[in-house]
């Protein structure tokens, strides 16, 4: 663990990253309506200067050598009590600033898009307010240095999340559905806040340095806990399997939403939080087995989903589940894979933000409807968004010279370096990506068109296409330019280690294999959905289709598992306390009540009969004494 | 000295003025009464003071003397009240301090 450099200069400004998106929130919530005219260009200007701060730092950091590119930054001792210490204190390095990026530059664009997609919407401005909010816990989450003030952040952007899924809370579906996210996403949180208390009371501190250091002194079993409890936490918020139901019901939030929480950023948490605490993984053998078996199960899940889904959003939401999959496998292969998960999840971070926003734009032009059935053949109509789809499309399918090409070939390779069953479900899964990205593509864009009577698709407002476009260019090249450019293995390595293993085949090989198995894919989604009539009722399918569309049935087992078992056992509990505890409490009320009812009948008010009882009491006493004398 | 006299005397007093509290109706009657105890029992005090030749039993006695004394105040000045509002002495009639 390197030390933390002071900051200065431009690193000095850490703590206005979060502070200006936090005002901006603070400014656009507070103020109310009358901020209606100004504040969404206020929330834009925000986070677009935290992304210009963001790029300074990282030119700044790539003056540093590979050493003093961790820097510490502590604002005030936050929590003081006793032995247990927490500062606001912040911690930028080379993964952080990677993440700052990602979320203020990507943020910045889908806060522009939002201008245009939101343009009509009544409650613009609290909209732009919590974007604002998010983003800045975001980056508190990202830049904390200690587990305790992560923590904030963590729940900071689960509660941004949940007013974002529910902004159109009129509809009833859009409230259900922030409620589940952030049910769901509270059982993650426990498992967090159980690590947080597990780490103080073996380490005695919650801050990075000091827990990594001393992770190697704990015992196997104790860091296994502590793996496993990051693990649910990860879980819940990058809807990883078991705690996966939500993430598609999140869908029913406004399209930027999708893009930014649900697609890029904040989903991304958990992976986060498992390459930050790459030591504890590292260390705890059985926990890292566990990240990548929940991992692969995710990987598949979200791909089986996304190939039947017919809602466009949910669809791209069950390719969002599979791609962190792979993220989490990679992280869980321990310093072989840390450096690929957060390089497929930077690209992804891209793409997948520009995919969410190309199908708002297309819902957009097509009154809000999300049924791909009734898409079709909008390339004629929406040239620009069709383009810029099209181009994210190819790169997550992984085409080269595109970004995902190189960062998902990458977590390929490291899988096949850990084991070659990892590898090779890795690999099927890729192809089930071309498969599943090609039906969408060619339902929406290609075919014939199958638009509702009353639809007219048009394409969108610059204010919407330009981000596109900027994301499209961002998705194509950035894997390129991090690999021959920026060099990410070496830019992360200081954090998260890196390690090397050799493979018995040359590395075209596996390339090719997976293209290969990409095109396949695709190939078969093309003469399914684009050669093919696509039937505008949904045909009844096999019944895996049925059950992908059911989302393999993941809310109908939670709903067993959980919510039947706990639903009737507070029935019972009811009744125990209605009939057993309430009885016992009424029942001797009663009985006190009943029994003085008797007893004070002997008030009679006769004064004489008093006397007699007063009497009769000290022949008593006297009786008693002479017995006590005489035994 | 042997007190057996006095104490078996005390005890035919106090007898006799508790017998009278239960079965006399009239208040005067009842008051008597009680003063024939309270005075049985400072027979019985004086008696055992004598006996241990010190002076606490006949403290006592004194004390009791005046709380009687007092007692005689209030006590007749409620019966007198009584007697005009309700014209009877008898202690069976005021019975309104019940359940």
């Amino acid at each position: 663990m390197t030390e933390l450099m002071p900051a200065e200069g431009v690193f000095s400004l850490i703590w206005l990253l979060i502070a200006l998106p936090l005002a901006g929130a603070t400014v656009l919530l507070v103020g109310g309506r009358r901020t209606n005219a100004w504040g969404p260009y206020l929330a834009i200007l925000t986070v677009a200067t935290s992304a210009v701060l963001g790029i300074a730092m990282l030119v700044s950091m790539m003056g540093h050598s590979a050493e003093e590119r961790s820097i510490g930054q502590t604002l005030y001792s936050w929590v003081f009590v006793g032995g247990f210490q927490a500062d606001m204190a912040f911690q930028l390095d080379q993964l952080s600033i990677v993440f700052v990026l990602l979320i203020t530059i990507v943020g910045t664009l889908i806060h522009v898009y939002s201008l245009g997609y939101m343009a009509h919407d009544a409650n613009k401005r609290k909209f732009f307010g919590y974007l604002n909010l998010f983003v800045a816990a975001m980056l508190l989450l990202v830049l904390a240095n200690n587990y305790l003030l992560m923590y904030v952040g963590w729940e900071g952007v689960g509660l941004a999340s949940y007013l974002l899924i529910g902004f159109w809370l009129h509809k009833p579906s859009a409230a259900a559905a922030a409620k589940k996210a952030f049910v769901i996403n509270r059982i993650g949180d426990v498992g967090l806040g159980l690590a947080i208390m597990l780490m103080f009371a073996t380490f005695g501190s919650v801050t990075f340095g000091p827990v990594f250091g001393a992770a190697g002194e704990a015992s196997e079993g104790t860091l296994t806990a502590i793996g496993l409890l990051l693990l649910l936490a990860a879980c819940g918020k990058s809807a990883q399997f078991p705690l996966q139901a939500w993430l598609l019901d999140a869908m029913e939030g406004p399209t930027p939403v999708s893009a930014l929480i649900h697609a890029a950023t904040m989903v991304t948490a958990g992976v986060y939080l498992i390459v930050r605490s790459n030591v504890i993984f590292t260390a705890a053998e059985w926990a890292a087995v566990a990240v990548i078996i929940i991992g692969l199960i995710t990987m598949w899940m979200g791909a089986v989903i996304g190939s039947a889904k017919d809602d466009v959003k949910k669809a791209l939401a069950g390719s969002t589940m599979s791609q962190i999959g792979y993220m989490v496998t990679a992280a869980g292969l321990g310093p072989i894979g840390y450096v690929f998960a957060i390089f497929h999840l930077l690209t992804h971070g891209v793409f997948k933000a520009g995919l969410f926003l190309g199908a708002g734009s297309v819902m957009h032009g097509m009154n809000d409807n999300v049924n791909m059935r009734r898409f079709g053949a909008l390339r004629t109509v929406m040239a620009i968004t069709a383009g810029t789809f099209i181009v994210c499309y190819l790169t997550i399918i992984g085409i080269p010279p595109l970004s995902a090409f190189f960062s998902k070939d990458d977590i390929i390779h490291a899988s096949f370096e850990r084991s070659p069953v990892i590898g090779i479900l890795a690999m099927l899964a890729a192809g089930l990506t071309g498969f599943y990205m090609t039906r969408l593509v060619a339902m929406t864009f290609f075919g014939k068109a199958r638009w509702e009577d009353d639809a007219h698709p048009h394409e969108s407002p610059k204010v919407m296409t330009i981000p596109l476009v900027i994301l499209a260019i961002g998705a194509a090249f950035l894997g390129m330019s991090l690999v021959y450019w920026g060099n990410i293995e070496t830019w992360l390595e200081p954090v998260t280690g890196l390690q090397e293993v050799p493979l018995p085949l040359p590395s075209w090989v596996y390339e090719t294999v997976t293209l290969a198995l990409v095109l396949i894919g695709a190939a078969i989604a093309w003469t399914m959905y684009a050669r093919r009539e696509v039937p505008v009722e949904a045909p009844h399918g096999s019944w895996l289709t049925r059950a992908a569309r059911n989302e393999l049935y993941g809310n109908e087992v939670n709903d067993a598992l959980v919510v039947r078992p706990v639903y009737h056992s507070s029935r019972w509990l009811v009744w125990f306390d209605n009939k057993g505890v309430d009885g016992i409490v009424n029942g001797s009320a009663a009985f006190v009540g009943g029994l003085s009812g008797r007893l004070r009948r002997y008030q009679t008010g006769f004064a004489r009969s008093y006397a007699l009882s007063m009497v009769g009491g000290a022949v008593l006493v006297v009786l008693a004494l002479f017995l006590v004398r005489v035994s | 000295m042997n007190p057996s006299s006095y104490i078996v005397l005390s005890a035919i007093l106090f007898s006799i003025g508790a017998i009278g509290v239960l079965v006399r109706r009239n208040a005067i009657i009842v008051f008597m009464s009680v003063e024939l105890m309270l005075n049985a029992a400072n027979l019985a005090f004086v008696a055992f003071a004598r006996m241990n030749g010190n002076l606490d039993g006949q403290v006592v006695a004194f004390f009791v003397m005046v709380v009687a004394a007092a007692e005689v105040v209030v006590g007749l000045a409620i019966i007198v009240t009584i007697f005009r509002t309700r014209r009877s002495a008898s202690i069976d009639e005021p019975n309104l301090l019940k359940y």
